[in-house]
């Protein structure tokens, strides 16, 4: 899962610049920041920042616009940056979440902590209780739903 | 290229039920499809990063995925999105599997509503088709849903879980509508498919291959009826000949180069939207409009379904990202009822919980998770915690909702893309809006403690239909009741194109129903099939 460490040589494959790299970063951190509480890191983690680089993919574009419009705020409360960003550029706000949380829900600390198996979905796939079909009997009581047509 | 009888474009939903059932004729077949195979171990659930694929090479955008085998689609000017998936299979790649049947009345909605037109057929017709495609799809429901006429159960319906019991609860307090959601995906091991086992996101495809996609049903058995498949050809154009007859086709290869392909009657499968492209860019001196279009219809009358979203989140754990993503429907405000201020109806497809990625993009983009201190207890609030559903709305057909070639826009081999043109009508707005409400109705009484909603759900244009529509004047529609061109005697379209009006529910069951429907036509009349 880890492609590479944003601290070693081969950070600048993810297109950004060193500048633009710290500044995701900062963005990262401020948007899920490192919990105590709930022991789990920040999406600035080495580890999971380190992902987020590789994973840019189709987003690019979209990451580099968005962070030239954080660096011109210079906001550094979450909770502003996030109403800035909404407000102007609802677009740009939605791509910088999706390159964030896509790497930081996969870290198998953070799904640890939230109660997640450690896995890909297949091939141990998950059980979903029974059917209780007993429910249906008072729609069945209610009788015909669909309209009859003169043609059928 | 050898000539052949049969050349269908399009290896999707009706594409590959209109070869499996023209196979028995004996006829050389041959059908060319844009995309590739796609193996079952490439589907996301298969690794850790299965929603973030859902975000690339899975999007349902095909301007998102930008694949090679995907061509682009300007759509800036409709405020609903374009959803398909271009490969063997097709959009049965990637969808949910839900899968209803249109009504009795969907097909007679001038007469009993004094909207749209009737279509030609009617359930009637259709009904021995939708029968056969359960058993080939491999269908699992629960027989006895009073919303429909009397029909089989192929395989036990799916684990409604915890969302079902939920829903199923709230909504026999309020006296309305539910059933287990027709769906086609295997419950039980079926024709070589094995078992569902809960995987979730079925829309990104099914990695243990019980979602009941064409590239695992239909497919092997045509092909082992020796229909041929050539893949990763996109066609360019339908050629004719002086006498308007339809003489084959122009297409690019695997390898780019251009090829023709002679055939005796072709078969368009290429969803409502890739159908009227085609023809439009069919041009020539006898049909200077593209082919087929005298009516000037091709491409006109493009149908969505517009969704309206409502999601609750409640105490209790609920099903979270395990299962698949429908559990139940309701047809409740399915029929037209005069009091509300719209006529036709909805169905709701009533959906489990979010994976992880997405409950935080949701909950970040409804308000509902903070970013910074709050981020982490706000998450795991709503975490697993969520259920919500989707009204599928009928969407009536207008003529200034259409497909049109891009002037400028164009694929990867220089063929001009389709640019889309749509408005949202006062009745769909309405219909939205009563949906919405009733939907909070049912997720108070169900015990939400918080609900969002959104319509229209614009990343949701899965269902493209009405471009060619089917009809018995050909002044007033682009296929006859038996989907034969009315200008061209061998060419053929069997895809959602023909869709007269959309009914409010998936139409997957009504495409391949009537792709099924059509391909007998075409055999009951193969001595005389060109013939006025």
């Amino acid at each position: 899962m880890i492609a590479n460490n944003p601290f070693s040589a081969n950070f600048d494959q993810s297109g950004l610049s060193r500048e633009e790299i710290g500044l995701l970063r900062r963005v990262a951190g401020l948007m899920i920041p490192q919990s105590e509480a709930f022991g789990v890191p920040g999406a600035d983690d080495p580890l999971i920042f380190a992902d987020l680089l590789a994973s840019l993919g189709r987003d690019l574009p979209a990451i580099r616009e968005a962070l030239s419009l954080v660096k011109q705020t210079q906001q550094s409360d979450a909770a502003d940056l996030a109403a800035m960003l909404t407000s102007t550029r609802p677009d740009l706000c939605a791509s910088l979440v999706s390159v964030v949380t896509r790497c930081y829900y996969r870290d198998n600390r953070v799904m640890k902590s939230i109660g997640m198996a450690v896995r890909a979905p297949y091939p141990e796939g998950f059980s979903i209780e029974p059917n209780d079909l007993t429910l249906l009997d008072p729609v069945k009581a209610r009788g015909r739903r669909y309209r009859l047509v003169a043609d059928e | 290229m050898e000539p052949v009888d049969v050349l269908i474009i399009g290896a999707g939903a009706s594409g590959a039920a209109v070869a499996w059932s023209l196979a028995e004729t004996r006829m050389r077949i041959l059908c060319l499809e844009q995309g590739d195979w796609v193996r079952q171990s490439e589907f996301p659930s298969h690794g850790r990063d299965w929603e973030e694929r859902q975000y690339g090479d899975f999007s349902i955008s095909p301007n998102r995925r930008g694949l090679p085998a995907d061509y682009p689609i300007h759509e800036d000017d409709s405020p609903i999105k374009v959803a398909n998936y271009n490969a063997v299979g097709g959009g049965t790649i990637l969808y949910a599997a839900h899968f209803p049947r249109m009504h009795p009345s969907d097909f007679r909605v001038r007469t009993l509503d004094g909207v749209a037109d009737d279509w030609p057929i009617s359930y009637q017709t259709l009904e021995p088709y939708f029968e056969l495609n359960d058993r080939m799809m491999g269908v699992a429901s629960l027989a006895g849903d009073p919303a429909y006429p009397p029909k089989a159960a192929i395989l036990p319906p799916l684990s409604m879980g915890k969302t079902g019991r939920l829903f199923g609860r709230a909504m026999n307090q309020l006296g309305w509508h539910w059933w287990p959601a027709d769906a086609a995906i295997a419950t039980q091991a079926y024709e070589g498919r094995a078992p569902c086992i809960h995987l979730g996101h079925c829309i990104a495809g099914c990695s243990q291959g019980a979602k009941a996609s064409t590239d695992i049903t239909y497919w092997p058995e045509a092909l082992r009826q020796r229909v041929a498949l050539r893949t990763r050809c996109r066609v360019r154009e339908i050629c004719t000949n002086r006498d308007g007859r339809a003489t084959g086709v122009i297409y690019y290869d695997e390898l780019g180069k251009e090829q023709f392909q002679a055939a005796e009657v072709v078969i368009m499968a290429c969803n409502g939207i890739g159908t009227p492209r085609l023809l439009l860019n069919s041009t020539s001196s006898r049909f200077p409009h593209g082919l087929a279009n005298s009516s000037g219809l091709v491409g006109k009358r493009l149908m969505f379904h517009p969704y309206a979203l409502a999601r609750g989140y409640f105490d209790e754990p609920l099903d979270g990202y395990r299962g698949s993503h429908i559990v139940a429907w309701s047809q409740e405000f399915y029929e037209t009822d005069r009091s509300r201020e719209f006529v036709r109806g909805f169905t709701w497809q009533f959906g489990r919980g979010q994976g992880p990625v997405q409950t935080a993009m949701s909950g970040m983009a409804w308000g509902k998770i903070p970013w910074g201190d709050g981020h982490h207890a706000a998450f795991r609030r709503i975490f697993d915690r969520s259920a919500g559903m989707l009204a599928i709305c009928e969407d009536l057909p207008e003529l200034h909702n259409r497909v049109e070639l891009d002037p400028v826009l164009k694929d990867a081999h220089g063929i001009p893309a389709p640019r889309i043109h749509y408005r949202l009508s006062e009745n769909s707005k309405r219909m939205m809006a009563f949906a919405q409400t009733k939907a909070e109705e049912i997720l108070v009484t169900a015990g939400a403690r918080d609900i969002v909603t959104e319509s229209p759900l614009s990343y949701a244009g899965w269902h493209l239909m009405g471009t060619a529509r089917m009809g018995e004047d050909p002044e007033e529609s682009v296929v006859n009741p038996w989907g034969r061109t009315h200008d061209v005697k061998n060419l053929f379209i069997v895809d959602a194109s023909v869709f007269v009006t959309s009914g409010g529910v998936n139409p997957t069951a009504t495409i391949q129903a009537i792709a099924l429907y059509i391909a007998d036509q075409i055999k009951q009349r193969l001595t005389h099939l060109f013939d006025d």
